[in-house]
């Protein structure tokens, strides 16, 4: 293999066995009247993906199921407990270095709240240039000017807003404004967490199409949070489906709709409103998530789960291949489950 | 008629800047309901925050109600001194934000909090408040929530912080709950049980929702009438499945255009073209004309008022004559 196609070969993104660990113990002191042990929540267990340049990865799952902490992770907002994950190649290490810091222009992140994230003692031109500043992407004050002014035109608003502070705008309109910072140091890899959740739908589609055609002209690759199946399925190329932390499932994303394999994938597809009002009855998602600090043993779905048998209460399920990616369930992989050719 | 348990009137809401106040809510009436949800849905911008945060009178200064009346049960509650709208807050209306972060407070824990409004509104003892603080994290779905009670907010995901919000608007059994963007953040199956608790507040307690959301699959299954707004005005009102089946506003036509859905093929979304106009320069006439196919003269001189056709009310001159006819497209 020349040289040349190994480069294009490796993924922009690989992450390997990646596992987050919180340690949630009540206070010394209480431990030791209440007598109890430590305590550790695994956010993130074991995860391993790959996302190819240009490409977008969506990653689904129930509220808690660790999506926003796989996004700091990788955008190097919090230690993993264990794994790791190159980009371009390269090792992430979060300890500020030279080449970290040459690493750090290539990436950005679109956090799920925008309020969290824009400073609100700065005007919204000063925030949405701050990565340009701070990277050193670009020095000259006129310049920086003309990109801020084009960036805000690009979300939607203009570039009087940009005297503004944060507080004088609405949830959606902040939200644009930090779509905008993301993109000042014109990153190449975007990690977007519930980047849409605060607009309406008009707007919505204005800032996906957006995002779709930089992608395009400019060959981004995005890892894509959202809980909003609809707008997951027109975005993503691949789609993880994430459950207590751990992915259960990834598939290409038509595919994924047509025919969910594992059955917390296809629960999560049933619950989905119905809009078109065709008397279809949301199914209720069943059972509870459990509790992340205890969690069920062998395949941690079984509680929930309409297949489940003994050996999933006693062994953790493998990737198995399916007709559309892999999927880490014993059902699959014992073809016991039966076919669901989604109408859809 | 029953007086409505809330009736807003002609709600103004006001920004004063050196070229002149802007005008941000113009003109908003509408009535609900005991026991109703009503959704409002709308351009971002439009104004829906602002409206619910004027009802629970907490809009950020310099924002204020230029003119309008907002009436609780038949009293007039837009007038009321500071600390007599303190009393009604939380008790009588309870808000869940649009920004979860605000109404946590990082540096005490989900107990402290909780514990704190249901002991401000109730009378109840801290052990038998921990017991109800604890039942309501159950009902909004935190899972081990007689452990999780203890932990700070910055411990909880993005989507466990908002429905730890909507327990705490809840905690005082509220007549009337606004919720803004209550379920942004949360999966389907989350969402259907934040749903069904809001649901339950109106079917058990009587209590009147408005929900604010973009989300039309949660209004579709949650609401009994919908406020469409554009530009600080309500563009069409009225019961949500006739909207959402067959909207006759432009505005309301285009919107539920843009809804993407699992059956769509395409690989654009559709959107309305152009942009909601800025407050400083909203087009004289119809806010809308500027991007409405079906714009003709009159729209951009006059301003529609709401006009009432069938059971709904549209702010359209298309509707003008026709009281409850359809009209040719
Ligand atoms: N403090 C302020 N100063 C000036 N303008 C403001 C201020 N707060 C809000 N506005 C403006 O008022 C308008 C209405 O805001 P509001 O927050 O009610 O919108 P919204 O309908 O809730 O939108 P979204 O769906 O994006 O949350 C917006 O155009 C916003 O820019
Ligand atoms: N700093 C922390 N300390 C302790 N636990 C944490 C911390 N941050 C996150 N967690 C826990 O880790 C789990 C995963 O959280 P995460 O924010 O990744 O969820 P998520 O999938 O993004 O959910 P959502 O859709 O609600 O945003 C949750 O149970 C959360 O309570
Ligand atoms: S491994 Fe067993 S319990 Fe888990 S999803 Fe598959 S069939 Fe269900
Ligand atoms: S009044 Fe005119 S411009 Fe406004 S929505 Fe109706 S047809 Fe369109
Ligand atoms: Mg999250
Ligand atoms: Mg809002």
């Amino acid at each position: 293999m020349s040289k040349v196609a190994a480069k294009a070969a490796t993924p922009l993104l690989q992450v390997s066995d990646l596992s987050c660990v919180f340690d949630v113990s009540k206070p010394w002191l209480n431990r030791l009247i209440e007598r109890e042990p430590k305590q550790f929540l695994r956010a993130v267990d074991n995860v391993s993906f790959e996302i190819r340049k240009g490409e977008t990865l969506a990653l689904v799952g129930e509220s808690g199921s660790g999506k926003s902490t796989i996004a700091k992770m990788l955008v190097g907002l919090l230690d993993p407990s264990e794994g790791t994950i190159l980009f371009d190649g390269e090792p992430m290490i979060t300890h500020s270095s030279d080449r970290m810091t040459e690493l750090r222009k290539r990436f950005q992140m679109i956090f799920q709240s925008p309020y969290a994230s824009l400073n609100p003692r700065w005007k919204v031109a000063d925030v949405i240039a701050e990565p340009m500043i701070v990277l050193g992407v670009e020095k000259d004050s006129a310049k920086i000017q003309a990109r801020v002014d084009e960036l805000l035109d690009l979300v939607s608003l203009s570039a009087a807003d940009g005297s503004k502070f944060p507080h004088e705008f609405s949830g959606g309109q902040r939200q644009r404004i930090a779509i905008a910072r993301a993109l000042s140091s014109s990153p190449e890899f975007i990690v977007c967490d519930e980047p849409t959740s605060a607009l309406d739908v008009s707007v919505q589609a204005q800032i996906l199409n957006l995002m779709r055609d930089l992608q395009d002209q400019l060959g981004l690759t995005y890892l894509f949070i959202s809980h909003d199946l609809s707008v997951v399925r027109h975005m993503a190329n691949r789609i993880g489906v994430l459950y207590l932390g751990a992915l259960v499932e990834i598939s290409d994303s038509k595919e994924l709709f047509r025919a969910p394999q594992h059955p917390y994938t296809r629960m999560l597809l049933d619950a989905v409103p119905d809009l078109e009002m065709t008397g279809r009855k949301r199914k209720e998602v069943e059972g509870e998530i459990p509790n992340p600090i205890n969690p069920p043993s062998g395949c941690t779905f079984h509680p929930r789960c309409p297949f489940a048998n003994e050996r999933c209460r006693r062994e953790v399920p493998r990737w198995t291949r399916t007709k559309t990616g892999v999927a880490a369930c014993h059902g699959v992989e014992e073809s016991r489950i039966p076919e669901t050719e989604m109408a859809r | 008629m029953p007086t409505p348990l809330l009736s807003v009137r002609d709600l103004v809401i006001e920004f004063p800047t050196r070229h002149g106040p802007l005008t941000a809510v113009d003109g908003v009436s509408f009535d609900l309901a005991a026991g109703e949800v009503l959704g409002v849905v709308g351009e971002s911008g439009a104004g829906k925050s602002l409206t619910g945060s004027a009802i629970i009178g907490l809009l950020d200064p310099p924002g204020h109600i230029a003119s309008g009346e907002i009436y609780l049960k038949g009293k007039r509650i837009d007038n009321l001194r500071a600390e007599d709208m303190r009393a009604i807050r939380g008790r009588h209306i309870g808000m869940v934000f649009q920004d979860p972060l605000t109404s946590l407070n990082p540096l005490y824990t989900i107990a402290d909090q909780l514990i704190e409004t249901i002991r401000t509104h109730l009378r109840l003892s801290e052990r038998e408040a921990r017991q109800r603080a604890i039942g309501l994290l159950d009902d909004v779905g935190i899972p081990a929530a007689s452990r999780r009670i203890d932990d700070y907010p910055h411990q909880f995901s993005g989507g466990m912080r908002q429905r730890v919000v909507i327990a705490l608007a809840l905690a005082a059994e509220p007549e009337l709950v606004i919720a803004d963007e209550p379920t942004t953040a949360l999966d389907v199956s989350v969402q259907a049980q934040i749903i069904d608790v809001l649901k339950e507040q109106c079917t058990q307690h009587g209590a009147s929702v408005i929900l604010i959301t973009h989300d039309m699959g949660v209004i579709a299954e949650t609401a009994d009438r919908v406020a469409v707004m554009y530009s600080g005005r309500i563009a069409e009102i009225g019961p949500v499945r006739e909207i959402i089946q067959n909207a006759k506003h432009p505005y309301t036509s285009g919107l539920m255009g843009s809804i993407p859905t699992l059956a769509q093929e395409e690989d654009r979304l559709v959107q309305i073209p152009g942009s909601m106009p800025r407050l400083s320069d909203i087009p004289p006439g119809c806010p809308f004309n500027p991007r409405c196919e079906k714009v003709f003269d009159k729209c951009r001189v006059q301003r529609p008022s709401l006009i009432p056709v069938e059971n709904r009310q549209v702010a359209c001159w298309l509707y003008e004559d026709t009281g409850t006819s359809e009209v040719a497209t």
